[in-house]
């Protein structure tokens, strides 16, 4: 939590140029303190549950029925990585948690590159229909994803992909694109028009300049999509529970297999869910580098 | 050999709005040609349109003696320098220059020697390494014009390429450019809104307005002889007089123009004369630039006019004298503002008139300028070809 305090804390020069007044230092000061504060208290309220979750799935079934998790403080003893040997060990869930990849990576992996090829074409390629066509894909964003469960469902069972992890990959991948196509058409849009021209000046096509252009000066807005997509797929549990059967279902939906009416399970429950989690921050870990601000800077005055 | 042709091309945008309306112009194989011209006449749409980037409304552009028409930005042989330089700005320098080589699939050994021959050129061979936001204004142009010939292109197009530069080192670039294009044999096409650019770097110049071509020569000429009101006014620094004179002609002795109260006689035998004699009892205006004006002593006699002065601009070698001489001024943008029209003189930095002070003003008659006030067209023998 500290770590998380350190990280933000936004630089206030200590030295301070002479003119800077008594007062207005105090303050400052100040402000930074209760900035940290502020950040911290943040912290804190995202962190304890997820650190509740974390020591809850290191203890045994017996102790976390028997007493919450804060008195671990008292008796670090109790803790053991057997629900971890134990989830991983059940075949169900292994299954389980490697579909969620199956359905997670190709639906990202889809929504991105397409999305980045429709992007660059609504705003560089100049056809008729193009406005039109922009306005009706981000219109889609309107669209709730419920209403689409049963029609799709029935779609699907035509075309034999109810059940099937393709199944669960082609709706995700339909309902990520308006939002992916919106972000990235944005972003593209307010690239230099310069830029784009002097590429093409210099004997560039199309795709040359998708590709050695437009795609590396987009890195963070694809990096944001990237984390979105992935985030939202492999956090869901409403598709996947209606499109997906028993071989094809994620770790949500196995996991919500468990839970009961009587007694709380949450051995395996928090085991699983703190597993969940460590992909997903994973790839936020890797994509978080490409945030860098100022992409753009000296390409243009 | 004509290396890039305009036929009556226009440009309408779809909102109705007309950037160029039937220019016609044709830049000769290894020809410097500036467009002159102030913001929004439809300069740099005539570039875009030779580039490729725009498509004329109506029109040809003829590159080499072909319509270009069909023929999309990326294969016309063109290269563009931009306003903004619009360097990638995730390629070092030598990428940057090296882009357009890769896209042509230029061999590995061959790429990096012309990188290296084109960046020494342009003074930057030691910068390669470096990203653009590592770089100065004046560096960025530099490495943008040295992507835009790396190519060896046929025809090399510059949008305002120094605008975005301090004044320093505009004067240093405008120099440099000029000398580069020429050793290299490239055909250019410049657009700029500087004419101190135009007058110094072209060997020809089109000065437009309003998306028409309104003056066409060498820079000498277009400033010796503007064919139009706006192209006198637009060239040279200070700007020039312009004022209103009504016509009187005495036959067989004289033209009078009368400029306020005063008159100054064109003598019958003038060419230019007999030409604004068209105009007996009508109002012309009549311009003039400081090099036609010097200070007269009062009484003095001829074409005399003597005011008052109004304003003083003290530049160290220089002192500029705005003399009001009673004359309505005349606003080449057609609306006759009513003004009093000044007389610009250039006198020593040593003498100093005091404000308020009455002066007289020679005009030498043979380097004054009149104009229709109708249409801003010279009046008179041209005195020159296109």
């Amino acid at each position: 939590m500290t770590l998380v305090a350190e990280e933000v804390r936004i630089e206030v020069p200590v030295s301070g140029s002479p003119r800077r007044g008594v007062l207005s230092r105090v303050f400052g000061r100040l402000g930074n303190g209760f900035m940290q504060l502020f950040l911290a208290v943040v912290a804190v309220f995202w962190l304890v549950p997820v650190f509740g979750l974390l020591i809850a799935s290191l203890r045994d079934e017996q102790a976390n029925t028997a007493s919450g998790w804060w008195t671990i403080f008292t008796k670090p003893a109790e803790l053991t990585l057997r629900n971890y040997a134990e989830l991983v060990a059940n075949q169900a869930v292994w299954q389980s948690f490697l579909n969620t990849f199956y359905i997670a990576v190709p639906a990202t992996v889809l929504v991105v590159v397409m999305a980045s090829l429709a992007s660059y074409a609504l705003s560089w390629i100049e056809f008729p229909g193009r406005e039109t066509l922009t306005v009706v894909v981000v219109g889609l964003l309107v669209m709730p994803i419920q209403v689409a469960l049963i029609p799709v469902a029935k779609l699907f069972g035509a075309f034999g992909l109810f059940g099937t992890i393709t199944g669960v990959v082609l709706f995700h991948v339909a309902f990520g694109l308006p939002f992916a196509i919106f972000l990235l058409r944005n972003f593209f849009a307010g690239i230099p028009r310069d830029l784009i021209e002097a590429a093409r000046m210099d004997g560039a096509t199309e795709w040359v300049i998708f590709k050695r252009v437009v795609l590396p000066v987009a890195k963070p807005a694809i990096a944001s999509l990237t984390i979105f997509q992935f985030l939202w797929v492999w956090n869901d549990l409403l598709v996947a529970l209606v499109f997906a059967d028993q071989d094809s279902a994620p770790i949500t939906v196995a996991l919500r297999a468990q839970l009961r009416q009587f007694g709380t399970n949450i051995d395996v429950l928090a085991t699983g869910a703190f597993l969940s989690m460590i992909v997903p921050l994973a790839v936020f870990l890797v994509f978080q580098k490409y945030f860098v601000q100022g992409v753009l800077a000296g390409s243009t005055k | 050999m004509t290396a890039v042709a305009l036929r009556d091309v226009s440009l309408v945008y779809p909102g109705g709005a007309v950037a160029v309306r039937d220019v016609s112009l044709s830049v000769a194989d290894g020809e410097f040609m500036v467009l002159l011209g102030p913001s929004g006449c439809g300069k740099s749409s005539i570039l875009r349109m030779v580039a490729g980037l725009q498509r004329p409304t109506r029109g040809q552009v003829v590159l080499d003696g072909a319509p270009a028409d069909d023929i999309p930005a990326r294969s016309r042989g063109v290269s563009m320098v931009f306003q903004d330089f619009a360097l990638y700005p995730h390629l070092s320098v030598a990428d940057n220059i090296g882009f357009p080589l890769d896209v042509s699939g230029c061999p590995r050994d061959e790429r990096a020697e012309r990188i290296a021959e084109v960046a020494s050129a342009f003074g930057i061979g030691d910068l390669l390494g470096r990203r653009p936001a590592e770089l100065s204004g004046g560096q960025r142009q530099r490495a943008a014009m040295a992507r835009a010939i790396v190519r060896g292109p046929r025809v090399l197009l510059m949008d305002e390429p120094l605008s975005n530069l301090d004044a320093v080192l505009r004067s240093g670039l405008r120099a440099e450019i000029a000398c580069l294009a020429r050793s290299l044999g490239l055909t250019v096409l410049y657009v700029t809104h500087d004419q101190i650019e135009a007058q110094t770097m072209a060997d020809r110049i089109a000065v437009l307005r309003d998306g028409v071509l309104d003056d066409f020569g060498r820079p000498d000429d277009v400033y010796r002889h503007p064919a139009t009101m706006h192209v006198a006014a637009f060239l040279g620094s200070p700007r020039m007089s312009l004022f209103k004179a009504y016509v009187q002609v005495v036959v067989d002795s004289h033209v009078a123009l009368h400029i306020g109260g005063q008159v100054i006689d064109l003598p019958w035998p003038d060419m230019r004369a007999r030409a604004v004699a068209h105009y007996d009892g009508e109002d012309i205006a009549v311009g003039a630039r400081t090099e036609a004006l010097r200070p007269a002593a009062p009484g003095a006699s001829g074409a005399v006019l003597t005011g008052q002065v109004r304003h003083l601009e003290h530049h160290g070698h220089e002192t500029l004298v705005s003399v009001d001489v009673g004359a309505w001024g005349v606003e080449p943008s057609g609306l006759h503002e009513l003004r009093t029209g000044e007389l610009t003189l250039r006198v020593h930095p040593d003498v100093r008139p005091v404000q308020g002070e009455h002066v007289g003003v020679h005009l030498c008659l043979e380097q004054l300028h009149f104009f229709d006030l109708d249409n801003g067209r010279r009046i008179g023998p041209r005195g020159r070809r296109r």
